[in-house]
């Protein structure tokens, strides 16, 4: 393996599989569904209502 | 037999040490090697003091685990103040060069060890003990691993940075910045940093939260990402067993890339993803409301980690770095000037309803100005990495006004911010010793921050100007030393500005001692000095 074979696959196969990785995330977190999830998720800090208690309860 | 295998291991450590002393290959290593002999020894005693053979009670191993985290916030006061002071007394030593107390104290040793313990030491220490506080909470779990793990991680890493610290002073560096330790030092992170991403993730599996809350994916992007540029850019070959010399794997442009894309993203992993995982918890909970979209923090961690990683070569414009390299460094740092601004506007946007906390609540105010410096940091900073801006604002204070703006401003205020929602937490007291004393800090650190950013930006701009300046004959109109003078007074005020930065943290030093014996000073409450409506 060459510095070109190398510099090219990163430029062209690596850069298309970057791009749609990245946009899968995106839609993924965009999706409809994903609304009352997120919800719930922004919620997690106030769950621990023992904060510095018992967490076995 | 709690402590005794800790105390054990401790010993043979010692007696390793002291081996490595006696058989060194050269007189820096003996003396550090005796340096850790020292420090090994010392804990060794203080573990012997608490091994209980047998009887004792049982240690309650039901709730949080703690007392790391108490620790660890007096570590990050600590470690804060002797940073600041280590900044203040540079700055003096650049603006009275009288200052610089050879062999040991001169700049250039000083200033690794500045960079060192405000990065390493006073970010670092905060960045481990909120991420055991965070990790935790939100997970509704305790540590994973037993306490030997967490206490391994905790304490292994005050000894990477005690030997990091004194390496400096004797002299001890590989030259790679934010990366002085030698191979032996960063042999030993690695083996700590490991051990703290087997407990994070450990921590993580056993949680009773169904879904994993983005602070710890920040802090988790924090710990492999550190992991990784770690290991490749310290990648060595030491010149003999017992000796402190090391070669780099690397050699040219490539040793220079390394270090750079170690360097960038030491600044976008360690400085920024950690700290924004304090942002996403304790801004939350300290406004009572959660984060403004969850789904933006998603799209904020996505982007910023597809980005940062590429940012590096930005370091090496107009090197012998190859020109496409130094473009994509430009581009990919430009662009992540939207997940950042993504990211500030979630965490203002999270006050929205509550705006009038920022009037009351003068750790609200801290948090909120930490969050703005971010914004105003990361849209510098892809303006500076432009080729064309780039080209005047290289190798000037210009650079040292923009880190300081990210490290003083945002850094620092989040974690102050941290520090002041912990403390009455983990001691179990009411409130604060004073929101006042919290009010002042903010104010000193504020003005220190502008008198700093604003001060080194002409000393910076002068600096670039001058050195570009060429006469009709195309010769240099200033010589570098002309330069160099011209820019005494803004170092004069970059030290005064360090001052102010280190009085307000010595307010915060006073104010959780007093917290923390419980005491509560009596004041005029915060929001009576406000208006009031009329009654």
């Amino acid at each position: 393996m060459t510095y070109e074979v190398v510099r090219n696959f990163a430029g062209t196969w690596g850069l298309i599989y970057l791009v749609v990785v990245f946009l899968g995330v995106i839609a993924f977190v965009l999706r409809p569904s994903m609304g009352k999830h997120a919800e719930d998720a922004a919620n997690i800090p106030f769950n621990d209502d023992h904060s510095e208690g018992d967490i076995s309860k | 037999m709690r402590h005794l295998s800790g105390t054990i291991i401790l010993a043979l450590g010692t007696l390793l040490a002291v081996l490595a002393a006696a058989f060194a290959a050269d007189s820096l290593f003996r003396i550090h090697a005796i340096i850790l002999a020292l420090t090994l020894g010392i804990a060794t005693i203080v573990m012997l003091r608490k091994v209980q053979v047998s009887g004792g009670k049982e240690v309650d191993r039901s709730g949080y685990m703690d007392e790391p985290v108490r620790i660890g916030v007096i570590l990050t006061v600590f470690w804060g103040i002797v940073g600041f002071l280590q900044g203040v007394l540079i700055a003096t030593q650049l603006a009275w060069p009288e200052w610089n107390i050879e062999p040991w104290f001169n700049f250039g040793r000083m200033r690794p060890l500045h960079t060192s313990a405000v990065i390493f030491a006073f970010g670092g220490t905060a960045l481990l003990t909120t991420s055991f506080y965070v990790v935790q909470r939100t997970c509704r779990a305790r540590l994973w691993g037993g306490d030997g793990l967490a206490w391994f991680v905790f304490w292994g890493y005050q000894l990477f940075i005690v030997m990091a610290a004194t390496g400096y002073l004797l002299g001890i560096t590989q030259g790679r910045e934010y990366a002085e330790p030698e191979w032996y030092v960063d042999i030993w992170l690695t083996i700590v940093w490991v051990a703290y991403l087997v407990l994070f993730l450990g921590t993580l599996v056993k949680r009773k939260e169904k879904h994993i809350y983005v602070a710890n994916w920040f802090y988790l992007a924090f710990i492999v990402t550190i992991a990784m540029l770690h290991v490749v850019n310290n990648l060595a070959v030491p010149v003999s067993l017992l000796g402190v010399k090391s070669y780099s794997m690397f050699s040219g442009v490539q040793d220079a890339m390394t270090q750079w894309w170690y360097g960038h993203n030491a600044v976008g992993f360690f400085l920024t993803a950690g700290f924004l995982g304090m942002m996403y918890y304790f801004m939350p909970k300290q406004a009572n409301r959660p984060v403004y979209s969850y789904r933006l923090s998603i799209v904020h961690f996505w982007s910023l980690i597809f980005l940062y990683i590429w940012a590096g070569p930005h370091h090496l414009h107009y090197t012998a770095l190859p020109d496409w390299t130094q473009t994509l460094g430009m581009a990919f740092s430009v662009m992540l000037w939207m997940p950042s601004w993504g990211g500030m506007i979630n965490g203002l946007m999270t006050l929205s309803g509550a705006w009038d906390k920022i009037r009351t609540d003068p750790i609200i105010r801290m948090m909120v100005m930490a969050v703005a410096f971010y914004g105003m940091s990361t849209f510098e900073g892809p303006v500076m990495s432009i080729k064309y801006v780039n080209s005047l604002s290289h190798y000037t204070d210009w650079t040292i006004g923009h880190v300081h703006s990210g490290a003083l401003g945002w850094v620092g205020m989040i974690t102050f911010g941290a520090i002041y929602f912990l403390v009455p937490r983990l001691w179990g007291r009411k409130q604060l010793y004073s929101l006042r004393m919290v009010n002042w800090h903010f104010w000193l650190a504020t003005l220190g921050i502008v008198i700093y950013a604003a001060s080194l930006w002409v000393a910076g701009i002068t600096q670039g100007l001058m050195w570009k300046e060429y006469d009709d004959q195309g010769f240099l109109v200033y010589s570098f030393a002309e330069s160099v003078s011209a820019l005494h007074p803004y170092y004069v005020l970059r030290m005064i500005a360090g001052l102010l930065y280190l009085t307000g943290a010595l307010i915060m030093a006073w104010n959780v001692y007093k917290t923390i014996r419980g005491d509560v000073r009596s004041e005029k409450p915060m929001a009576a000095s406000a208006m009031q409506p009329a009654e």
